[in-house]
């Protein structure tokens, strides 16, 4: 099927602005769902609200655009009644981890086979460019005028510790490394976290003075590694990417499954 | 005895009534006094191969339901006043995208932690209006067991035929007391399955476009037909619009499916009402001692009358209104500050014979009660 086959091209053009990062994630998620040869009515995109969310609509998937930081648990019920359905949950980085934080946690421990894709700009661009839990410190935001004191969440360890099976962290710079590791964690069963680091010219990087979208993608060029590279250890400022975790633990509703044959065995 | 008749909690009434119906997914958090729904489906719904998840909030809960019922389950929650609070935002968007589940909320006394063990109606008002913008919804009570079970199965009808929540309002003295419940054979309550999309594969789909009867034939997610769901106002696809026409079509649509049925939504029971001079409107739990209050005066000639509310919210207004027509007086008992007495104050045409019966100190209210006020206000004296 060609690429263009899984767009709703009737609700284009998109609203995300130009240079946003958004528009390489959906590229790479596409071309992850290409490369499977996956049926479109197998697969349910459940989002949230922000930027990142609107990605739903651009979709030809089973496409449920809900509310704010409730994706994972609007997913977690279509998962658990249709364990079959393939669920692919595209998150910003406020809806995921501050007001989503605690079903991200939980559908983590749970171990529910969906992918969770945190699209990462360090910031609440929806809503004019507030500083959101993966800002770090030093950021300004128009919440932040004398800068931000918030430490930062890290999507890798956060992940690792709540119990997600397929952790990983790639950049819009590096879409053939994106479409694998999506296509990877698509096929893995159990909760897989991708953070995409993706920038947002229009808020982020206009009052953080990093320049064009050019430029920020050219900033996750020469600020990121592969995970345990030799230049890692000479800089270990840079921001590793690639696959963390991947590992098999028994599944959540396959657990259900097995609780239900048997109960009804008596 | 049949096994058909159990002597159960108001809750497990209602678990037995949402299984009946054909309830096949359920999520919820546990808070008093609600709990037993909650734990008395998680050993009933793996018996029948249906699905329950015990989810991190009430907020989650909901989320959850909704996302199942996209699916094509039969779905349920059940909560209390706090976590009925939680869900209020998750409300408007099943009531937005027109999304068939039921809430049960078991009320107890509030605002906030409030008595969780004491009963309360503290939540009519909630119900109505507690999602923010314009918005209709459907509210039913009952105040015995039996009724309990057919407005519950009544609860899923109503949300599958007008794809929207329904909250099914009891409360902490419903949810707790005992007594006896006969559930009626398969068919005896007629069950209203989803209604599907006939349209073929390949052919445009059209979820969010009414048919002239006003219903929308739902797709199950997973099946031939590719759609989008979203909370924001959306055209006949389901894709987002601030198009002025668009929005004051859906908004009038999400209002009329059901402010224009209120008479077809309208359950009520009616007791004495042929000789009443003085109507007592009361529902839910409420209901009981307000029966026990009028029966006992009856004994004494006195024409009093009883009107009982299944559904609260579309409120029956019409019907209200003609049953007050010629009361001297009409006292309303409920167990909250007046919530029902300001909406009956509003349809009736003497709003000045209205009067209210309540406690709301964490006991419930005795016929005893009710009669004392009675006294009073018929200028009798305590």
């Amino acid at each position: 099927m060609a690429v263009k086959d899984y767009l709703r091209e009737r609700f284009f053009p998109h609203l995300w602005c130009s240079g946003c990062g958004h528009g390489m994630v959906l590229n790479g998620l596409v071309q992850a769902i290409e490369k499977l040869g996956m049926s479109k009515n197998e697969i349910v995109m459940v989002s949230g609200i922000g930027c990142s969310s609107r990605i739903t609509g651009y979709v030809d998937f089973h496409t449920l655009h809900t509310i704010h930081g409730r994706a994972l648990a609007f997913a977690t019920g279509v998962k658990m009644s249709r364990p079959e359905l393939t669920l692919i949950v595209p998150m910003g980085d406020g809806d995921a981890l501050a007001i989503g934080g605690n079903h991200f946690i939980h559908a983590a421990r749970r171990n529910i086979d969906m992918t969770a894709i945190v699209m990462n700009n360090r910031i609440y661009g929806m809503t004019g460019g507030q500083f959101s839990p993966l800002s770090g410190e030093n950021i300004s935001a128009t919440t932040a005028p004398y800068l931000t004191i918030d430490p930062s969440f890290d999507v890798v360890e956060l992940s690792k510790a709540a119990g997600a099976t397929f952790v990983a962290r790639t950049t819009t710079y590096h879409i053939k490394q994106m479409a694998d590791i999506m296509r990877q964690a698509i096929l893995h069963e159990g909760f897989s976290v991708v953070e995409i680091l993706s920038q947002c010219p229009t808020y982020f990087g206009r009052k953080n003075k990093v320049g064009s979208a050019v430029d920020m993608v050219k900033w996750y060029k020469n600020n990121t590694t592969p995970i345990g590279s030799k230049t890692k250890k000479e800089n270990p400022a840079l921001i590793e990417r690639g696959i963390f975790v991947q590992e098999e633990r028994p599944e959540y509703c396959r657990q259900y499954e097995k609780v239900v044959q048997a109960v009804m065995k008596g | 005895m049949s096994e058909n008749v159990k002597f159960v909690q108001g809750n497990e009434a209602c678990v037995e009534a949402a299984l009946y119906a054909g309830l096949d997914f359920y999520a919820g958090y546990p808070i008093t006094p609600s709990s037993e729904i909650t734990e008395r489906l998680s050993y009933r719904l793996p018996q029948i191969g249906g699905k329950f998840i015990q989810m991190e909030d009430e907020i989650g809960s909901l989320c959850a339901i909704v996302g199942a019922s996209l699916t094509g389950c039969k779905v349920m929650t059940a909560t209390s006043g706090p976590g009925f609070s939680l869900m209020q935002e998750a409300l408007g968007y099943a009531i937005m995208a027109e999304i068939p589940c039921v809430i049960v909320d078991v009320q107890r006394g509030g605002p906030s932690t409030g008595l969780p063990t004491h009963g309360s109606q503290g939540d009519v008002n909630q119900v109505r209006w507690g999602t923010h913008g314009d918005h209709a919804i459907i509210a039913l009570t009952a105040s015995n067991h039996q009724d309990l079970f057919a407005v519950t199965v009544e609860a899923f009808n109503m949300a599958e035929t007008y794809r929207t929540p329904v909250v099914l309002l009891f409360d902490e003295v419903m949810a707790h007391m005992r007594e006896r419940l006969v559930i009626p054979e398969p068919g005896e309550i007629p069950l209203v399955g989803r209604l599907r999309t006939s349209v073929k594969e390949g052919v445009d789909y059209h979820p969010y476009l009414p048919r002239e009867d006003g219903r929308l034939p739902m797709s199950d997610f997973g099946g031939v037909h590719r759609y989008n769901v979203t909370g924001l106002f959306h055209d006949m696809w389901g894709f987002p619009s601030s198009e002025p026409h668009i929005v004051h079509g859906l908004l009038r649509h999400l209002v009329d499916k059901i402010e224009n049925r209120v008479n077809q939504l309208a359950r009520f029971k009616e007791y004495y009402l042929e000789d009443a001079e003085h109507l007592l409107i009361s529902y839910g739990s409420a209901t009981r001692s307000a029966r026990h209050a009028v029966e006992k005066r009856r004994l004494r000639g006195e024409r009093l009358g009883l009107l009982e509310l299944q559904t609260l919210w579309p409120f029956p207004t019409d019907i209200v209104r003609d049953r007050c027509a010629r009361m001297k007086s009409v006292i309303v008992v409920e167990l909250n500050m007046g919530q029902i007495l300001q909406a009956v104050k509003l349809a009736v045409d003497h709003p000045e014979n209205v009067f209210l019966a309540n406690r709301i100190d964490g006991v419930f209210i005795t016929p005893a009660d009710i009669l004392n006020i009675l006294r009073l206000i018929q200028g009798k004296g305590v």
